[in-house]
């Protein structure tokens, strides 16, 4: 066995699997989406570029994507609000208790999906904990709609995404030298000025960059939309998912996740043309 | 004082889903009503006895050691070849290998149920096993990239000087070493097969569901404490093998990059 060849004996199974269940499948997705649907099922094998056409003739595609864009925005903007002072707390904290609490904030990705959608329904629901709170101080009369709606898928797909930024937001603040912050304080600037003036400046490109990745992630989900939706909040994904298992119309299943996935590409594009520029 | 207060509320948000739902298991009520009424463990011998979703929950976790045991077979030795040798093309190789975790979950299931149907794979055992690999084997090759290349290459350098053949280095010296890596990655690859749900929403099939897409269809159709129950048994399992790789690897240092 020569030793040339020895990496890529290694590698065989795993490039084979890969090509199995990941090139194959996007490769066959783009070929399938040429062919022709005959309705309920049935496609005609064609090269065409008919559910393109219907695709982006339609209205509703473009709404689709608005909601995604919207939802995805929203949600990555929260995580970013509510994940930055986690993130900071944990990157200065001398606390024994630091490894517990950044477990704490990275834990829920690996928690899943379905049991954190049903986390919400008890929190967010009718005779939940929020409408609970709100109806015993006499805020409300009745139960505020939280779930069912854009509101609940927002605030579902805000948390879920959370992990993921805050782990982004704490790898961007390894640039962060705290001895400029340090410098500011003893020149008696005021602790709400050092952050404007010096910390978040500082720590904007990990920013961004988190921004960007809750949004990706955000984009993608289906599980959260669905489920918190009650099927009343319609993104890209749930009708990606609509039209191949529900209406079986598989080319233009096809055809939507094609342009879902360019729109991805394009944001992840952006994404690591930033992470280059940081770089240097 | 403001800064701890935005970390508290930071906290309270992300962790609020997982802790309330531990109130409502609990309930002895027959909804999701805030405040329980009182205590009861009903709802968990409900889940005990509920048929369904026990019996998916014995596929799932069949299903996961299956995908767990092929992930390892094929992800390890890649992992090996990225982390300790060098050759040409070794970071195209690597992001190849890892660029489907970019991806969403979504567009993968339906590529591979397109591809896995005309071969009769589809709502097949085989073919759920091979699909879970799109994103386990990423995964395990990223975190045993990580941890092969941060062990000491001196002690296999010094098994080999003193005559050891290259299997026996391996298996004397390196594997001895990869163990904590290998048992954590082990772990965390049987938990994201065992919880996976849109791949398998597309390739299960009505027969062949798993516990996730089981409890999808539950949620659909109805919420009741019986849920909120098996939402903390699974959030109690993740958390056991969350601490399980902290101790062995280092949590943080296995899912960040």
């Amino acid at each position: 066995m020569t030793p040339r060849l020895l990496p890529w004996l290694l590698l065989a199974p795993a490039l084979v699997a890969l090509s199995l269940v990941f090139v194959l499948p996007i490769a066959w997705l783009f070929r399938i989406s040429l062919n022709i649907s005959e309705g309920s099922g049935a496609m005609v094998e064609a090269v065409a570029l008919d559910s393109y056409a219907t695709l982006f003739a339609d209205d509703f595609t473009w709404a689709l994507t608005a909601n995604s864009f919207r939802l995805a925005a929203t949600a990555s903007t929260g995580a970013v609000l509510l994940g930055y002072p986690i993130a900071l707390f944990l990157f200065r904290t001398r606390s024994r208790f630091r490894p517990l609490l950044a477990i704490l904030a990275v834990a829920p990705l690996m928690v899943s999906g379905v049991a954190r959608v049903v986390g919400w329904l008890v929190v967010l629901g009718d005779q939940g904990l929020v409408n609970a709170a709100l109806i015993g101080l006499g805020l409300v009369e009745r139960p505020v709609p939280l779930i069912n709606n854009w509101d609940g898928v927002a605030i579902g797909l805000t948390e879920s995404v959370m992990p993921y930024v805050i782990l982004s937001l704490l790898a961007g603040f390894g640039r962060l030298d705290r001895s400029v912050e340090e410098a500011a304080a003893t020149l008696g600037a005021p602790p709400w000025r050092v952050f404007l003036r010096i910390t978040l400046p500082l720590s904007l490109p990990g920013v961004v960059l988190g921004w960007l990745i809750g949004f990706v992630l955000a984009m993608s989900a289906f599980v959260t939309p669905r489920l918190l939706g009650g099927g009343r909040v319609f993104v890209l994904a749930t009708e990606i998912y609509d039209l191949a298992l529900e209406s079986v119309d598989w080319p233009a299943a096809a055809a939507l996740a094609m342009y879902a996935l360019a729109l991805l590409l394009l944001v992840l594009a952006a994404y690591t043309a930033l992470t280059r520029r940081i770089a240097h | 004082m403001l800064f701890r207060a935005l970390v508290f509320c930071g906290y309270a948000f992300l962790l609020a889903p997982g802790v309330f739902v531990f109130a409502i298991a609990f309930s002895s009520d027959r909804f999701l009503t805030f405040p329980p009424p009182g205590l009861s463990l009903r709802w968990f011998v409900a889940l005990w006895q509920h048929e369904g979703l026990m019996g998916a929950m014995q596929r799932s976790a069949i299903l996961a050691s299956v995908v767990t045991l092929l992930a390892l077979a094929i992800g390890v030795p890649a992992a090996y070849a990225i982390a300790r040798l060098r050759f040409p093309g070794r970071e195209a190789v690597f992001s190849a290998l890892t660029a489907p975790l970019l991806l969403p979950t979504l567009v993968l299931g339906l590529g591979i149920l397109l591809v896995f149907f005309p071969f009769g794979l589809a709502a097949t055992w085989p073919g759920l096993a091979i699909a879970h690999l799109a994103v386990t084997l990423p995964f395990v090759v990223r975190i045993m990239a990580t941890a092969l290349a941060t062990l000491p290459a001196d002690l296999e350098d010094a098994a080999a000087t003193l005559g050891a053949p290259p299997l026996t280095v391996v298996r004397r010296v390196t594997l001895p070493l990869a163990l904590p890596g290998l048992i954590a990655s082990g772990a965390l690859t049987f938990l994201i097969s065992f919880d996976e749900v849109v791949i398998s929403l597309f390739i299960a099939g009505p027969r062949l569901s798993t516990l996730p897409v089981a409890m999808y269809r539950y949620v659909e159709g109805n919420t009741d404490p019986l849920v909120a129950a098996l939402a903390v048994v699974l959030i109690v399992f993740s958390l056991a093998i969350v601490l399980l790789v902290e101790r062995l690897l280092g949590f943080m240092r296995a899912v960040g990059r």
